[in-house]
């Protein structure tokens, strides 16, 4: 009998050295004569553990890590192949803390099973979600998704079943499904989790929402920095084509569905929903004036459902379990759950989906035990590049959108980058609006221009110009943004900028 | 010349690409896949098969960060600049790189700023070439540049 040992490919194991383990593991087990089926699975998300290498025992998956291509013969001295205690031993990957506190909804299979077998998707409940959809009007599909309550998980929280109701009442001989995996927010690493570990969810997410808008062509948008899940994709597409749950005729259901990948090219602003259109058109990414809203005329004019990896591979529990079930999780008008992702300067830094409603606090400090550094966190940025920087007063406020709100910041797409106390807000602040110089598609003035000048007034402002009047002009600047940008990109980099300022006045010379 | 050379290789990239809806972008990564950057005088071909003008196609290189116009460097090092690397030191590993590039003289590697590789929680990451680098301390890029030839 052989036995079983999990070695991420997730990319961020790779870049840990997974390969190199995977093959000291076969060369090692090979000169002891020790028959191994080893299996690259996706990543639990517990990523300071990573290279995490699991090995099926009896009482179930133990883990071992961080490891490295010189512990592998010393694993194998301590009998890890049996579940055999080793200084790098934690145990049960079940009974993990961090693992175990969470609400894994969508993220059920990643890291468990083996992200490009479809006989290991369906045995973890895979393609239950389809299997309902597939007997159910499509009415009744969009309304389950309604009475879920999600809302977009991409950044900008919109009702995901609204949007749909709008595609599915317009009619038109051709409608698209576009998944934006552009994930460009720093801080964010859901959606290329997602796709490395579980890519066949995203895909039966799709094709459910092919199924309730009358949709028949659909494109996964994944950024050129995601390399390694393009590949994962594409390969279960091909996968699910030839197992018959891709195609003319999905299932013998007479629907057909056909998906196709498709690569961007290190812009940014691509990520917002027009901008990511004209790109699949083959155009430059200029974000689109609104109205008409892309579920009227999206792709090529034509009606589109333009969602988050996350939000359509949320698709399939919401079908299998209901969307009761789904509701249940959550707090007032964020329901479900969000996978969290605490990044930066963390020493337990990872994935962790739970319900809304938990503080930044229990994320900081009982899953993410303290700052990387061990000195103390001053600022997280909470939602990517457009989000605010929250000093300590915030965050025990719960994670849920209109609390957020409340505070002036924003919950996005669940990045959460940490900050110590060497931690200048102004140099962030300067950081944000060059950010905003760098990738503003150039469409209207309060961006294009105001970004370029933003970057000349904190240069001034750091350089001890004339600070009084600078700031006064930042804020006037800001002002200016926030009101008259066409998109978000513009519209809120005075998030991170003024909650700098107003929460960390000092780091600007401002005496508060 | 390598040109006409070129010329028919693209020609063959374009004619198994041009009938898709939207062609131009996966035409443009296929020629850069295949040449490492996209030839300036490959424009006036692409835009006379896609039907576009050449101002169009230009447009579209120039907007992407992701297009070359010139031959790369034999080695890219692309460093996260964004927020969750730089809380890791990232500023600091880029002005090590930089400077260990400039005495390496070799001449064959270029540093490059890229704004997130997904690796946030194991930062500071960097990409060498086509693969992935993450908790890169001075120490591993030392190393890094060493096993990619030459060295300092
Ligand atoms: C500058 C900018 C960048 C964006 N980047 C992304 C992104 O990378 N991924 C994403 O899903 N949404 C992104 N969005 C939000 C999208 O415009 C859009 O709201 C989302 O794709 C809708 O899907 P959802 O409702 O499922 O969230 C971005 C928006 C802006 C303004
Ligand atoms: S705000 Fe910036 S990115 Fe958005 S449309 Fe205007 S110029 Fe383009
Ligand atoms: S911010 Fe550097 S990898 Fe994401």
């Amino acid at each position: 009998m052989s036995i079983k040992i999990f070695v991420p490919g997730d990319s961020a194991a790779l870049a840990l050295g997974a390969d190199a383990v995977t093959r000291a593991i076969l060369a090692e087990a090979a000169r002891r004569n020790i028959a191994v089926n080893l299996v690259r699975n996706g990543s639990r998300g517990m990523l300071w553990l990573e290279p995490l290498v699991e090995v099926q025992t009896a009482k179930g998956r133990v883990a071992y890590g961080p490891v490295s291509a010189d512990d592998v013969a010393g694993l194998f001295d301590a009998k890890f192949d049996q579940g055999d205690k080793h200084a790098l031993g934690l145990g049960l990957t079940e009974e993990i803390p961090y693992l175990k506190r969470q609400e894994r909804l969508t993220f059920a299979r990643v890291g468990i099973t083996d992200p490009v077998s479809l006989e290991d998707y369906l045995a973890h409940d895979g393609y239950q979600g389809l299997h309902k959809a597939l007997t159910m009007p499509a009415a009744a599909i969009v309304q389950q998704v309604t009475e879920s309550g999600l809302r977009g998980r991409g950044g900008a929280a919109f009702p995901t079943g609204i949007k749909w109701q709008t595609v599915l009442n317009t009619a038109a001989a051709q409608k698209y499904i576009v998944c934006n995996a552009d994930e460009g927010d720093s801080g964010t690493f859901a959606d290329r989790m997602l796709m490395e570990g579980d890519p066949f969810v995203l895909i039966e997410g799709m094709t459910i929402a092919a199924l309730a808008v009358g949709a028949t062509q659909g494109y996964i948008y994944v950024r050129s920095e995601y390399p390694y899940a393009i590949t994962v994709l594409n390969e279960a597409i091909e996968i699910a084509r030839k197992a018959g749950y891709l195609g003319a005729n999905i299932l013998q259901s007479g629907k057909g569905f056909q998906l196709e990948v498709r690569k961007g090219a290190g812009s940014y602003v691509c990520g917002e929903e027009t901008a990511l259109l004209e790109s699949l058109e083959g155009k430059r990414g200029i974000v689109r004036a609104k109205p008409p809203l892309p579920a009227i005329s999206g792709l090529f004019g034509k009606p589109t459902v333009i969602n988050n990896v996350i939000s359509l591979a949320s698709m399939p529990i919401i079908l299998d379990k209901g969307a009761a079930f789904y509701k249940d999780y959550g707090m007032g008008c964020s329901r479900g759950t969000l996978p969290f992702q605490l990044a930066g300067n963390i020493r337990h830094g990872g994935l962790i989906e739970k319900a809304f409603g938990v503080t930044l606090r229990e994320l900081l400090y009982e899953f993410g035990g303290g700052s990387a550094s061990g000195r103390p966190i001053k600022a997280v940025q909470v939602g990517g590049p457009l989000g605010s920087y929250l000093p300590e007063s915030q965050w025990d406020t719960p994670l849920d959108y209109e609390a957020y709100t409340n505070l002036w910041a924003v919950l996005g797409h669940g990045g959460i980058v940490v900050h110590d106390d060497r931690a200048d807000l102004a140099k962030l602040a300067r950081y944000a609006m060059k950010f905003c110089a760098i990738e503003s598609c150039g469409k209207c003035t309060p961006c294009r221009i105001g970004a370029t000048r933003g970057v000349e007034v904190m240069d001034k402002i750091i350089a001890n110009q004339d600070r009084p009047a600078q700031v006064e002009l930042l804020r006037d600047l800001c002002d200016t943004m926030l009101n008259g940008s066409m998109c978000a990109m513009g519209g809120m980099t005075p998030y991170p900028v003024l909650s700098a300022l107003n929460h960390f006045a000092k780091d600007f010379g401002v005496v508060k | 010349m390598s040109q006409a050379y070129n010329h028919e290789q693209i020609a063959a990239i374009i004619a198994t690409q041009q009938d898709r809806p939207g062609a131009l972008l996966p035409i443009l990564h296929d020629i850069q896949d295949a040449l490492g950057y996209i030839p300036p005088d490959s424009v006036a071909q692409i835009a006379s098969a896609l039907n576009l003008s050449r101002a169009e196609v230009h447009g579209v290189i120039t907007f992407y960060h992701h297009f070359r116009t010139t031959p790369p460097a034999k080695h890219t090092i692309q460093i996260c600049c964004a927020e969750a690397c730089q809380s890791m030191g990232a500023e600091h590993l880029v002005a090590h790189a930089e400077q260990k590039i400039a005495v390496r003289k070799q001449g064959d590697c270029t540093v490059q700023p890229v704004y997130c590789l997904g690796l946030c929680a194991t930062s500071p990451a960097m990409m060498v070439d086509d693969q992935l680098h993450a908790r890169v301390t001075t120490e591993k890029f030392d190393r890094l540049i060493k096993k990619i030839g030459g060295g300092s």
